[in-house]
C-alpha cells in the first residue's frame, strides 16, 4: 500500500518535473544498452548472414571469382532440376516420419496412460527424452548398424522368421528413404509422449468428471475432452518435428549421405555439397532461401490450425 | 487379480517396452564397442572377449584429446555469452520496456524458424573475407547468434512472469536498473538461468553442420564433427566406430542425467510458452 502511494509521488513529481526529461524517458534510452549485446551479434553474425545468402541466391558465383548477376535463374533451377526439386519432395516425405507418426503415436500412448500411472514416470520420461540430447550424429553412427546387412534389426526379423525380408535398409533403392524416417520417428516420439502427458495433466480435472457423469466412455472422452485440451501442445510439437525433417542435415549425413542413387538427398545436404564442394553458391543459396520459405509457410500454417480460440 | 490391477499392469508392461526400444540401440552398441575392433559383429551378441581397449583406440584413432578440447572450449565461451546477452536483452524487453521493443521480441522469435542453412553460407564466405574462418572465435559468435533468438525469448517471458511489484518496490527504493537485476531479479532466477545454460550447452556441444562448414582444421574440429568424418574412413570397423560413438556421447549424457530436469522442462516449456 505504501509502496504503491509512493510510486505514484515519484511518477506525478517526474511528471511535473519542468522541461524534465524524465526518469522514464531516460531509462528508456539505456534500456537499448542492456539490449546492445545481444543485438549486435544477432543483426551481425545471424540476420546479416541471412540477407547475404539471399543476395547469393541471385547470383552466379563459385566462390573464388566476380559473381555475376543471375536474376531468377537460380530458383528456376531449384525448381526444375529434379536433383534439387526431388530433395525437397524427400523432406517432404521425412515429415510423415518426423512429425505425423511421432504426434499419432504421442497421443495414443497418451490416451492410454492418462492420470493412471504415477510411480516411476520420472525413470521413464528421463528414458523417452533421451534421443532428444543426443547428437544426431551419434544417433546416426548407431543405427547405421542397427540397419546394417548383419545388424540388429535384421538380427529381429530373423528371429521373429520374417528372415526374407531382411537386407542392407539403407542401401535398398526403394526403402532407404523410409528407414531414414524411421530414425525421424524414434527421435521424436518420446519428445512427443512427453510434451503431450505433461499438457493432459494441465487439464482440468472436473472437465473428465463430468464428461464420465454424462456417460461418454473413455474413447469419446479422449476425443472430446484430452484432444482440444492438447491442442497447443500438439501445435508445438508439430512446429519443432517439421521443422527437424524439413532442415535436418546430420542424420542424413552419417547415415546415406544421400544415397542409393540419390534416394535420400534432402535441401540441406545439397546446399552444403553445391556450396562447399561444387563451388555453385548461387544455387546452394536459392535452395537454403526456398527451404526457409518453406519452413516459415508450414510453421505459420501449423500455428493457424492448432491456435486456441480465445 | 482386481481388473484394475491387470489394466496398470498392462500399462506398465507398454512404457517398458517402449523404454526398451528406446534403449537397446544402446546397449547393442555397449555391447558392439567391446568386440575385438577390425571383427564382424554378428548383431546383438556378447563379445567372446571383452575388449576394453577399443575406447583408448578410438580415442587414439580419432583425436579425441583434441576434439574434446576443441568442443570444450566452444562451448565455455558459447554458454556464458548467450546466458548473459539473452539475460539482459529479456531483462531490457520485458522490465525496462524499449522504444519498438515488440517489435525487437518479434525479430528475436523470426530467430527461431531460421534454419542454420540459410545462415552457414553467407557465415563462411563472409568470415572467410575477414579471416575468421579456422578460428574458435568465428564458430564462437555465430553460435551465440543461432542460440541467442531462443535465449532472449526465454529470458524475456521469464523476467515477464515474475510479479510486477517485485521490481517496483525497489524501484522506488532508489535501486538503479542494473541493481534491480543484479540484486533483487537474478537470485530468483536461478532455475531459468540453469535450464537456459545446459540447452545451450547441449546445442554448442551437438552442433555438426556449422562447425564442419567453419572449421576445415582437424585439430580444431569438435567431438560431434569428428565423428562424422571417423565414418567416413572407419566406417565399416563397428567395434570401433561403436566406441567413438559412445565416447561423443558420453559427456552429453552425463550433463543429462545431472540436470534431466532443467532439459525436459526447457524443451517442454520453453515450446509452450509460446
Amino acid at each position: 500500500m505504501a509502496g504503491s502511494a509512493l510510486l505514484r509521488r515519484g511518477r506525478e513529481e517526474t511528471r511535473r518535473r519542468p522541461g524534465g526529461r524524465g526518469r522514464g524517458g531516460r531509462s528508456r534510452w539505456r534500456a537499448w544498452l542492456y539490449l546492445l549485446p545481444a543485438l549486435v551479434v544477432y543483426l551481425g553474425f545471424a540476420v546479416y548472414s541471412g540477407l547475404n545468402t539471399l543476395l547469393f541466391s541471385f547470383l552466379h558465383w563459385d566462390g573464388f571469382q566476380t559473381p555475376a548477376w543471375a536474376g531468377p535463374d537460380n530458383y528456376a533451377r531449384v525448381l526444375t532440376d529434379p536433383l534439387l526439386s526431388g530433395a525437397i519432395l524427400n523432406a517432404l516425405v521425412l515429415i510423415v516420419f518426423f512429425s505425423l507418426i511421432p504426434i499419432a503415436v504421442g497421443l495414443l500412448l497418451t490416451g492410454l496412460l492418462l492420470g493412471r500411472v504415477r510411480r516411476g514416470m520420472t525413470f521413464y520420461r528421463t528414458v523417452f527424452f533421451l534421443p532428444q540430447v543426443l547428437p544426431l550424429v551419434a544417433v546416426g553412427t548407431t543405427w547405421r548398424w542397427l540397419y546394417a546387412d548383419d545388424g540388429m534389426i535384421n538380427q529381429a526379423l530373423e528371429a521373429v522368421g520374417a528372415g526374407f525380408l531382411t537386407r542392407a535398409w539403407l542401401g535398398d533403392h526403394d526403402l532407404a528413404l523410409f528407414a531414414l524416417g524411421l530414425i525421424g520417428t524414434w527421435c521424436m516420439s518420446g519428445l512427443c509422449m512427453v510434451l503431450f502427458l505433461s499438457g493432459a495433466q494441465r487439464i482440468d480435472p472436473s472437465l473428465n468428471e463430468a464428461a464420465a457423469i454424462d456417460g461418454a466412455g473413455p474413447v469419446r472422452r479422449f476425443m472430446n475432452v484430452t484432444l482440444p485440451g492438447l491442442r497447443r501442445e500438439i501445435g508445438i510439437a508439430a512446429v519443432i518435428t517439421t521443422i527437424a525433417a524439413l532442415a535436418g542435415f546430420d542424420l542424413v549425413f552419417v547415415t546415406t549421405n544421400g544415397g542409393p542413387a540419390g534416394q535420400t538427398n534432402v535441401p540441406a545436404l545439397l546446399v552444403y555439397r553445391l556450396a562447399f564442394n561444387e563451388g555453385s553458391i548461387g544455387a546452394a543459396s536459392a535452395l537454403a532461401v526456398v527451404l526457409t520459405l518453406l519452413v516459415i509457410v508450414l510453421v505459420g500454417a501449423i500455428r493457424l490450425l492448432t491456435r486456441e480460440e480465445r | 487379480m482386481k481388473p484394475d490391477a491387470i489394466a496398470t499392469a498392462l500399462r506398465y508392461g507398454l512404457l517398458s517396452t517402449l523404454a526398451a526400444l528406446v534403449l537397446l540401440p544402446f546397449l547393442g552398441i555397449v555391447l558392439a564397442s567391446l568386440h575385438p575392433a577390425g571383427g564382424q559383429v554378428p548383431g546383438f551378441s556378447l563379445p567372446e572377449r571383452w575388449s576394453w581397449e577399443n575406447f583408448r583406440l578410438a580415442w587414439e584413432t580419432g583425436g579425441f584429446d583434441r576434439l574434446m578440447w576443441s568442443g570444450t572450449v566452444i562451448a565455455v565461451f558459447v554458454v556464458p555469452l548467450t546466458v548473459c546477452f539473452a539475460t539482459l536483452a529479456g531483462y531490457a524487453l520485458s522490465i525496462l520496456g524499449v522504444w519498438g521493443g515488440r517489435a525487437l521480441s518479434l525479430a528475436f522469435v523470426l530467430g527461431l524458424t531460421l534454419p542454420v542453412e540459410l545462415l552457414v553460407i553467407a557465415l563462411y564466405f563472409n568470415l572467410r573475407e575477414v579471416g575468421m574462418t579456422n578460428t574458435y572465435t568465428g564458430v564462437i559468435l555465430a553460435e551465440v547468434a543461432l542460440f541467442l533468438p531462443f535465449g532472449v525469448y526465454w529470458m524475456q517471458s521469464h523476467f515477464a512472469s515474475m510479479p510486477r511489484e517485485l521490481v517496483e518496490a525497489a524501484r522506488v527504493d532508489g535501486a538503479r536498473d542494473l541493481t534491480v537485476l543484479a540484486r533483487v531479479l537474478l537470485p530468483v532466477s536461478w532455475p531459468a538461468i540453469t535450464t537456459l545454460a545446459v540447452l545451450v550447452f547441449m546445442w554448442s556441444w551437438n552442433q555438426f553442420l556449422l562447425v564442419l562448414v567453419m572449421i576445415q582444421d582437424p585439430a580444431l574440429r569438435t567431438a560431434p564433427t569428428g565423428l562424422g568424418l571417423f565414418v567416413g574412413q572407419y566406417g565399416t570397423d563397428i567395434p570401433l566406430l561403436s566406441a567413438a560413438t559412445l565416447l561423443v556421447i558420453a559427456p552429453i549424457v552425463v550433463v543429462y542425467l545431472v540436470f534431466q530436469r532443467s532439459f525436459v522442462n526447457g524443451l517442454t516449456q520453453g515450446a509452450v510458452k509460446g
